[in-house]
């Protein structure tokens, strides 16, 4: 299977029975060879100036040509080699200051010596490789944001964690990484089921999907006010049904297949073949609905009605699980406006449970924090950002790296407590009627909680 | 309760944060006959406490009330005894996360210190991983250990009372992850790599100072580990507030009506929800930076053994 990463192409095939953190190189034929650590080509570099006075830019210095180093290129000659010519043949190497020189040579080794290391897939990779790649996809959740996500949330193993996400399941996935598959997650999803493409890049095991339960944000109203029932259900996500269906089988065949190898995918690709993936999918679905009153219909009639059986079948957990109203947490990472989302999913968390809200925005969430102060049983509120600063650490050279991220996000978190009988009606009631009273009780709140 | 698993209803011996109101908390044990004092009034916890469900608001003797909340790493990290500067919420979340720390993971920390990280990794390891932690100080090490006990976390950890430096972990080839939080990170760089499984896995180093920094990370190249990152994060909370700014008076005439005349030139002001002109003023909503906020706690660097 070819595979295109970084304007390079290659075949993973050679990568089996490596183990994680490998190194290799691309050859020209698409093949990767393992890279060993090579000593630096630090003979070369010991002559050097002091300073830059005399370095003059007159285009010059390079004797090689575009012509001379494509045809080296189409040679085949290993990109090493390329790097050394090059230096040979720069006339301001011997003059530029030893710092310099590394920064020269660092830069061409990137340029022409391709190696790809491949890694087992985490949180961290993830996540970074995410904010970095595709930051729309997660709603710019950087992964420092992420990271507190987790901690404030107090995701561990045990846990009945409900997650709304439209993160393309990255803070699912994560989730399920610190809770290794012990307790159980219900999510809940926008329109026609849960997107996972993200989740699917994690590798985890079978078992880890077998309490995880999803549950359609639509049906959250008439769970709540006790109309809920599963007879008006499958009408209309029939056909994503079939598409979540298979979609999940597509994975399940890949973790098999991984597991089989004992072969990883390096997350990256595992990524781009995910999205392919999503996209044969959606193909699929479009040809069933054309299809759907078609020939086609006959066959599928049975499979179908199993699938959506089961479908219902995992939908009546989910809502019991909900029913309970004893969720261990509550996780929002999402497109949409974070305040009735949480003033509504807040009701299935038990007391004394951390909550975080994820926003790419500061303002909804400054609502969301006054609503949450009207309606009580919360304490604790915070409004956060994190700064993340990398730093060039190098003899003589630390400093600052020279551009951060503008921004990760905003997180809303706070604490459940037993919310006041009687008092809750009433307040949501003044709340709804009057603001008047409501923002004074608001104030007194504040006073005291 | 224990610090690794929810429980509805407060027992004997549990140990809950008592929460005043405006991030004032402290932690409380639970005991048959206790009683705390507040300033509130008093909590006796055989009657206020004890069977009650955790979340549940408290009345106190004097008619205040508090919130009793189940204990958490987090909490913890925010209420209990320093015995030396602790990890913060902030780099514990960046380090759990950098470390690839989840259930099974098994650590080597030192060290100990207060036990601020070891709570938040035991967590998270739990409940088939272990933390192995060092601690020289002896009299820190037995009192690591005691809470630990109270808990319910011991069977996860092992306080080891030696130095890091000299002696290392005490374990070897079985760790998914080391964290140093010592003066001389560089001098255990060695009895980190050995304490790490064959196959590879995570370090980090904290130190507040660059130097330190620097020799860590020449350390670390020298004992071969690769993807050497350093970096720093900072938290910035904000405070919710209504804000009111008066609108200046540019002698405008009085038919002239300058209020409507405002309102009408700024569409926002219709959007009553934030915005509100009430005698000339602009009301808002605004997240005010705290006015002091940490400016620098440490320096992180993570990298990878493979």
């Amino acid at each position: 299977r070819k595979i295109i990463f970084e304007k390079q192409w290659f075949y993973l095939d050679n990568a089996i029975g490596h183990i994680y953190g490998t190194t290799f190189e691309v050859t020209s034929g698409g093949n990767l060879q393992p890279k060993q650590e090579v000593e630096d080509t630090t003979t070369e570099t010991k002559e050097a100036g002091t300073d830059n006075r005399n370095i003059v830019d007159d285009g010059k210095s390079q004797k090689l040509t575009h012509d001379d180093i494509k045809a080296l290129k189409d040679k085949g000659i290993k990109g090493q080699e390329i790097v050394q010519q090059l230096i040979e043949n720069s006339t301001t190497f011997r003059d530029k200051t030893e710092f310099a020189q590394d920064k020269y040579i660092k830069k061409k080794k990137k340029k022409y010596e391709a190696v790809i290391t491949i890694v087992k897939p985490s949180t961290r990779i993830l996540s970074t490789m995410y904010y970095a790649r595709e930051p729309g996809k997660i709603n710019h959740l950087r992964y420092d944001t992420l990271a507190q996500m987790l901690t404030l949330g107090n995701i561990r193993a045990g846990n009945k964690m409900i997650v709304m996400e439209t993160c393309a399941g990255l803070v699912l996935g994560a989730v399920m990484e610190r809770m290794g598959g012990y307790g159980s997650i219900i999510q809940m999803y926008p329109g026609g089921g849960p997107v996972r493409a993200a989740t699917s890049c994690f590798g985890f095991p079978k078992l880890f999907f077998d309490n995880l339960h999803e549950f359609p944000l639509s049906k959250v109203d008439s769970l709540l006010s006790g109309t809920f029932s599963t007879e008006t259900l499958p009408s209309e996500p029939e056909d994503n049904a079939l598409v979540e269906e298979e979609s999940n089988g597509l994975t399940g065949k890949k973790q098999a297949s991984l597991q089989e190898t004992e072969e990883d995918t390096n997350t990256e690709t595992a990524m781009e073949i995910n999205e392919t993936e999503e996209q044969e999918t959606t193909d699929i679905d479009a040809e069933n609905v054309e299809f759907k009153e078609n020939k086609e219909k006959e066959n599928r009639e049975n499979v179908r009605e199993k699938k959506q059986w089961e479908r219902r079948k995992k939908l009546i957990e989910a809502a019991a699980l909900l029913r309970e109203k004893n969720a261990d947490g509550l996780i929002v990472a999402s497109k949409f406006h974070p305040t009735p989302l949480l003033l509504t999913l807040l009701e299935f968390v038990a007391p004394s449970r951390p909550f975080v809200v994820y926003c790419l925005y500061k303002e909804p969430l400054l609502e969301c924090y006054t609503k949450l102060r009207e309606r009580g049983g919360v304490i604790n509120l915070k409004l956060s950002e994190t700064w993340l600063r990398n730093y060039q650490v190098l003899p003589d050279r630390s400093h600052p790296k020279l551009t951060m991220s503008g921004g990760g996000g905003y997180l809303l978190s706070g604490i459940t407590v037993v919310l006041d009988k009687g008092k809750t009606d009433a307040s949501n009631l003044e709340a709804l009627k009057m603001e008047e009273p409501s923002s004074k009780r608001c104030k007194v709140q504040d006073l005291h909680c | 309760m224990s610090f690794v698993e929810y429980g509805d209803t407060i027992k004997d011996g549990d140990t809950a944060i008592v929460f005043l109101g405006h991030e004032s908390m402290f932690p409380v044990k639970v005991q048959h006959g206790t009683v705390t004092q507040t300033k509130y009034g008093v909590i006796r916890h055989s009657t206020d406490l004890i069977g009650k469900k955790y979340g549940s608001k408290v009345t106190c003797s004097k008619g205040g009330w508090v919130f009793i909340l189940h204990p958490t790493p987090e909490l913890w990290t925010m209420n209990l005894p320093h015995r030396t500067q602790i990890l913060y919420s902030t780099d514990i979340s960046i380090i759990t996360m950098m470390l690839e720390l989840k259930p099974g993971s098994i650590v080597c920390e030192s060290g100990t210190g207060s036990g601020s990280l070891s709570h938040a990794l035991i967590r998270t390891v739990a409940p088939t991983g272990h933390l192995y932690t060092v601690e020289f100080h002896q009299q820190r090490a037995e009192k690591a250990k005691e809470e630990f006990r109270e808990h319910g976390v011991e069977h996860l950890v092992t306080v080891t009372n030696q130095d890091v430096c000299k002696n290392g972990f005490g374990v070897s080839n079985i760790a998914d992850a080391v964290f140093l939080d010592i003066p001389s990170p560089w001098e255990a760089i060695g009895h980190a790599k050995s304490a790490l499984k064959a196959e590879g896995g995570r370090i980090c180093s904290f130190s507040p100072c660059i130097e330190q920094v620097q020799r860590t990370c020449l350390a670390m190249e020298e004992y071969g580990f690769t993807e050497i990152n350093t970096l720093e994060i900072l938290l910035r909370v904000y405070n919710v507030r209504t804000i009111s700014l008066q609108i200046p008076d540019l002698g405008k005439a009085a038919e002239d009506n300058s209020s409507t005349g405002f309102d009408s030139s700024n569409p926002s002001n219709q959007d009553s929800s934030c915005t509100n002109l009430q005698q000339g003023t602009v009301q808002f909503k605004s997240g005010v930076p705290l006015r002091e906020m940490v400016g620098h706690t440490g320096y992180l660097t993570f990298a990878t053994k493979s």
